[in-house]
């Protein structure tokens, strides 16, 4: 359960894009007729998705009327999941890992690059306003560790030079490519070339 | 050490491709018609042959589990959910499951649909795994195109339909009841048992819940016969288990294992070694961080299976392997522990709500070094009234590694609770919370 702060500037109105009115539906049809409150947690991705990666408490009325479900209901699932931002966030959102397999490895180091290059503090928007970051918990990549999340991506295997690279390509709004920053394309040991099979990607 | 041949994740580093005609090639969907054909009974028994147990941390037997579904379908029609909400930190085996070996999985929901009954599964992936839960999605795609999925799914007469349902970040929702509420949509909070899932489980009907890698084996098993299966590892802990080991290691990895293996080989020929030498070694986690970590006394000679990690009051849980070495700080490592649990606890229970809490701080305090003499004792009383007083396991899972650090650090935290208590017994004021505990101690 995390803490939450909803954001004090909301806008009065949120409606569904025809696209993600047609998407909702398709969300819908995975679940049985009676059961469309099920449909709640996707509905609340879209509505982040479309609304720049936050909900609004509109959002929060639009989808429950939309699922016949009570306000508070709606707004008790988007509370509790941290995954739902309640108030604005960076283009770019940073989430670095850092529960002990990854601090054991470091992750500390990331942090500070974050706080150096981005904003001294968590859930704050950069100084050219592109980018945020937040210390969550793990991301489940304990064995490519330290590593952070930037929206959607993993970026795996790093150290705090290779934040700080990738974090200024941020600022400069060109994100460099996601994945291991060890060459590694998978999560075979590396030094034992021979273990499942005989070649190697 | 397990032999190439007798692999199961022949694709786990990806180095034949995901898409389905690569998967084809390595057997995956063979002869999945007949397998279905020989029938419920047969698929069951030979499940409960291979003694699997369940990969998803309570190691429960997966034959009998599946036989806990009513045997005919009533008015409620059965449900399949597969739990890929892995986010136990140490642990990274699902990941790779849905990257590159999503055909096991899609195959082994249908056959496992098929034995309980289910025309409906829901994959309940974590809200982290977008990229991973994409493929999967693509992965489900192409298995429609090749009618192994739909209606009378790969030619069994037996109709099948999965749907992906992501989480969005809560560690809870990896309890199978929580993650039933969490696909209701409602909080992800863990329901009281009985009744349990296999007779009303998700919108009140049967349901089954396993683990991916769980269900990833299920086709293999069934292909070479659980005998087979059973021969691999050790008896009543069988078969193969993916290992991720991270942490101090020259090259975290995951490697799929047999049952049984030596731990210090697992490291040793798989990770590269400890960093700085098997000397070096402090403590493992041998589970994900839920389960109470080991010294290296024990490293030594320990085995990786259920039975004999009980024995050594650890478990094996998820098999996510944490190294830590000498130039760690064990406390503040457990205290980061700590906190993850006061972050993710759901809030329903107030000894876990609560004490989760208190012994974040507590540990937080003696890695600062500000703790006092009697913190030892006050924590190790908040561990003890939290196990066994919560609906989920989720309460054990965060006490459990407290009382690991007690048990073999309790050195390390003495030096570090070296401050008098803030009360001293000549200042008796009744109202303030760690009297009792200086009481305790004139006394003895």
């Amino acid at each position: 359960m995390s803490l939450k702060k909803i954001h004090d500037k909301q806008p009065e109105k949120f409606l569904f894009s025809d696209k993600n009115l047609q998407t909702a539906k398709d969300i819908l049809k995975k679940y049985p007729e009676k059961n469309k409150k099920s449909a709640v947690m996707p509905l609340l991705y879209l509505a982040q998705k479309q609304n720049q990666n936050w909900i609004p408490l509109a959002a929060m009325k639009y989808i429950a009327k939309y699922l016949s479900m009570s306000y508070i209901s709606v707004y008790e699932v988007a509370t509790f999941y941290s995954m739902y931002n309640l108030s604005p966030v960076g283009k770019y959102f940073i989430q670095v890992c850092t529960t002990s397999p990854c601090l054991i490895r470091g992750a500390d180091k990331l942090v500070k690059a974050c706080k150096e290059k981005i904003s001294p503090t968590e859930s704050q928007i950069s100084k050219n306003g592109n980018c945020s970051w937040i210390e969550v918990e793990c991301l489940g990549a304990c064995v490519s560790a330290p590593m952070m999340q930037i929206n959607d991506d993993y970026y795996e295997d790093l150290d705090e030079k290779k934040t700080i690279e990738i974090l200024e390509s941020l600022i400069k709004d060109k994100p460099l490519k996601p994945g291991s920053y060890r060459g590694r394309k998978n999560t075979a040991p590396e030094n034992n070339k021979k273990i499942n099979g005989e070649k190697y990607a | 050490m397990l032999k190439d041949e007798d692999k199961i994740f022949k694709n786990l580093y990806n180095e034949f491709g995901w898409e389905i005609e690569n998967s084809l090639k390595i057997e995956d969907w063979k002869d999945t018609k007949n397998i279905i054909a020989k029938g419920r009974e047969w698929i069951i028994n030979e499940v409960k042959i291979s003694e699997l147990r369940g990969r998803g941390g309570a190691g429960f037997s997966t034959g009998l589990k599946w036989s806990f579904a009513p045997k005919e379908v009533g008015s409620r029609p059965h449900y399949l959910v597969i739990n890929a909400d892995e986010s136990e930190p140490g642990t990274c085996k699902d990941r790779d499951i849905l990257r590159y070996e999503p055909q096991k999985l899609i195959e082994g929901c249908l056959i496992a649909g098929f034995a309980v009954n289910a025309h409906v599964c829901y994959i309940y992936i974590r809200g982290e795994y977008l990229n991973e839960g994409k493929r999967l999605q693509e992965a489900i795609d192409q298995a429609y195109k090749k009618n192994f999925l739909g209606k009378n799914s790969c030619g069994s007469g037996w109709d099948f339909d999965i749907h992906i349902h992501f989480g969005a970040g809560a560690y809870i929702c990896g309890e199978e009841t929580a993650l039933l509420e969490s696909i209701e949509g409602n909080k992800g909070q863990p329901r009281l048992k009985p009744p349990f899932p296999a007779l009303v489980g998700l919108y009140g009907c049967p349901t089954i819940v396993n683990n991916v890698e769980t269900i990833a084996v299920i086709p293999t098993i069934l292909r070479r016969s659980g005998k087979w299966f059973a021969s691999i590892g050790k008896p009543k802990n069988t078969g193969t288990k993916i290992f991720c080991i991270s942490g101090n290691v020259n090259s975290p990895c995951n490697v799929e294992e047999e049952m049984g293996i030596p731990l210090k080989e697992l490291i040793e020929n798989y990770a590269g070694g400890v960093i700085g030498g098997w000397d070096n070694l402090q403590a493992v986690i041998p589970g994900g961080s839920s389960m109470p970590l080991l010294p290296k006394k024990i490293c030594d000679t320990i085995t990786m299976d259920f039975d004999s990690l009980i024995a050594n009051k650890s478990g094996l849980g998820t098999a996510g392997i944490v190294v830590i070495n000498k130039d760690q700080d064990i406390v503040s490592c457990m205290a980061r522990i700590a906190r993850f649990y006061k972050h993710e606890s759901c809030g329903q229970c107030t000894p876990c709500r609560e004490g989760s809490g208190w012994m974040w701080r507590i540990l937080d305090r003696a890695a600062k070094g500000n703790a006092t003499h009697s913190d030892i004792d006050l924590l190790s009383d908040v561990t003890k009234q939290i196990e066994g007083h919560t609906i989920c396991a989720f309460g054990e899972g965060s006490a459990w590694p407290v009382q690991g650090l007690l048990r073999h650090f309790k050195k390390e935290i003495d030096k570090r609770c070296s401050n008098d208590p803030l009360v001293k017994k000549k200042r008796n004021i009744p109202y303030l919370v760690d009297q009792h505990l200086l009481e305790k101690k004139d006394n003895a």
